[in-house]
């Protein structure tokens, strides 16, 4: 789906600055960081993930919106959780 | 706590109605537009047609990348798929996408090695791991999409992968809303514009709609408030007789998009002259292709394809219902030939499509109204 899924970063790889550790509801995985090169978010920020690039940054309160909305799609965000939890980016 | 929430929302709701209708000229009705899958989900899921007045209604658009894919193209990337030295990967919506002898999934089912992937970079690392296979992206989206096959693509070239191609099927948003615009089937007041494309290309791209078809835009979040908050500013503009872009979803869009992400589409990336839009018929300059310098990444070069157009199945309607003219269950087989379990088309197949959205969550809205009469009625 062309949305964003909300993940916080727990971490940023540390050999290679382009990947971090995301949390996504409980699945951790290894995303690319490069589109906001920017300005690089930190552990502990909230990013918007589409296949497994962030987009852009946003605010906690942002976040947990985002989450509540998937949520309630049901059937396309388990699918989208599913992939990511098949996903080994490195 | 959800419901106490639930309930302030529906306060807010009511009272966001009230404005919009207070805003209403006697004998006028308006149309909105709205491009963008999740809007359609949050407007179908809540009924918010309910809440606004019988004068306007809203329209779903052409935001479903996957629905616009014309049947050729997807026989074009199930020749690729059948060629023994290659794997496909693609995302899991393009799985069902129905060409004319059968989907990814069938061929898959029927032994081709076509694989399904959450992001490119999974692509890429397949890859690296068959480097006797060539391996080929199917690369599906708009501009939220493809920076992501872009920064890739960097990646495969900066590794020197000579096993990597994409076969790129990104189309821009622009054109098509332009399309929409120029046809004379609809005659539109404003557009609720996109939510998470938005992030990467920005307002700016939007300002030629304000400016040449003086029609407001409010790029717009995707909670039912934020829906209903962004069609009260586009009534107040048309009653102040504005036409400008705004921005509701400031909060996560900002005004100038994500350069580092348009300069990867750009490094990458061009437009091709012309590209067939399912429904759309050929729009130009609306979608985009590999780059002369990445040439050795691109399918389209490395391998050939039929190229082939296909008509869409008679009874499909799929051309009219992306245009907006049709509503999902004005289509002649919506629910009944054409259903998420035996799609005809690809606006029933895609979760973003509106014949899915609504088959999901508009029947659902029937009953609850109905049961709300019912409750009413009971003394």
């Amino acid at each position: 789906m062309c949305l964003g899924i909300p993940g916080e970063v727990v971490e940023i790889h540390p050999e290679q600055p382009d990947l971090a550790k995301v949390n996504v509801s409980g699945v951790k995985r290894l995303i690319n960081i490069g589109l906001l090169s920017d300005d690089p978010p930190k552990p502990g920020e909230w990013v918007l993930i589409h296949v497994g690039f962030a987009l852009s940054k946003i605010d906690e309160a942002e976040a947990a919106a985002a989450m509540a909305f998937l949520e309630g799609i049901g059937q396309a965000y388990e699918d989208e959780i599913a992939a990511l939890r098949g996903s080994l980016i490195e | 706590m959800r419901f106490v929430d639930e309930f302030r929302d529906a306060d807010k709701a009511h009272a966001l109605a009230a404005k919009i209708a207070a805003l209403c000229e006697p004998g006028r009705s308006y149309k909105f537009m709205e491009v963008c899958g999740g809007h359609t989900h949050t407007i179908y899921k809540h009924g918010l047609e309910d809440y606004l007045p019988e004068a306007i209604t809203l329209v779903h658009g052409p935001g479903c990348p996957v629905c616009v894919i014309p049947m050729g193209r997807v026989d074009d990337a199930m020749h690729l798929a059948s060629r023994p030295d290659v794997i496909m990967t693609s995302f899991g919506d393009m799985m069902r996408v129905p060409g004319s002898q059968g989907s990814f999934f069938d061929a898959k089912a029927a032994g081709t090695d076509i694989r399904m992937v959450y992001s490119p970079l999974d692509s890429l690392k397949i890859a690296r791991q068959n480097p006797d296979r060539q391996v080929v992206f199917m690369a599906i989206g708009f501009e939220t999409t493809a920076p992501s096959t872009a920064m890739t693509m960097l990646r495969a070239f900066s590794e020197g992968l000579t096993n990597f191609s994409v076969f790129c099927n990104h189309v821009t948003i622009i054109p098509a809303i332009k399309a929409i615009l120029d046809s004379p089937d609809l005659r539109l007041d404003g557009f609720i514009g996109p939510g998470h494309v938005s992030t990467v290309i920005g307002c700016r791209p939007y300002e030629f709609i304000a400016r040449d078809y003086r029609k407001p835009v409010v790029v717009a979040g995707f909670e039912p408030l934020d829906i209903l908050q962004s069609i009260y500013m586009l009534m107040l503009q048309l009653s102040s007789g504005r036409s400008e872009i705004e921005n509701q979803y400031s909060r996560v869009v900002p005004w100038d998009g994500n350069v580092v992400a348009l300069k990867a589409i750009g490094e990458t990336m061009e437009l091709r002259p012309y590209f067939e839009w399912r429904g759309l018929g050929f729009i130009s300059h609306s979608a985009l292709r590999v780059r002369e310098k990445y040439a050795a990444m691109d399918a389209e070069r490395l391998f050939s394809v039929p190229g082939v157009r296909v008509a869409d199945p008679k009874a499909c309607q799929c051309g009219e219902v992306l245009k907006g003219v049709l509503k999902p269950w004005e289509c002649k087989v919506f629910g009944t030939a054409c259903t998420p379990e035996t799609p005809i088309g690809t606006c029933m197949v895609s979760p973003e499509g509106a014949c899915a959205a609504y088959y999901n969550y508009g029947r659902m809205n029937r009953n609850r109204v109905a049961e709300a009469v019912v409750q009413a009625a009971r003394p």
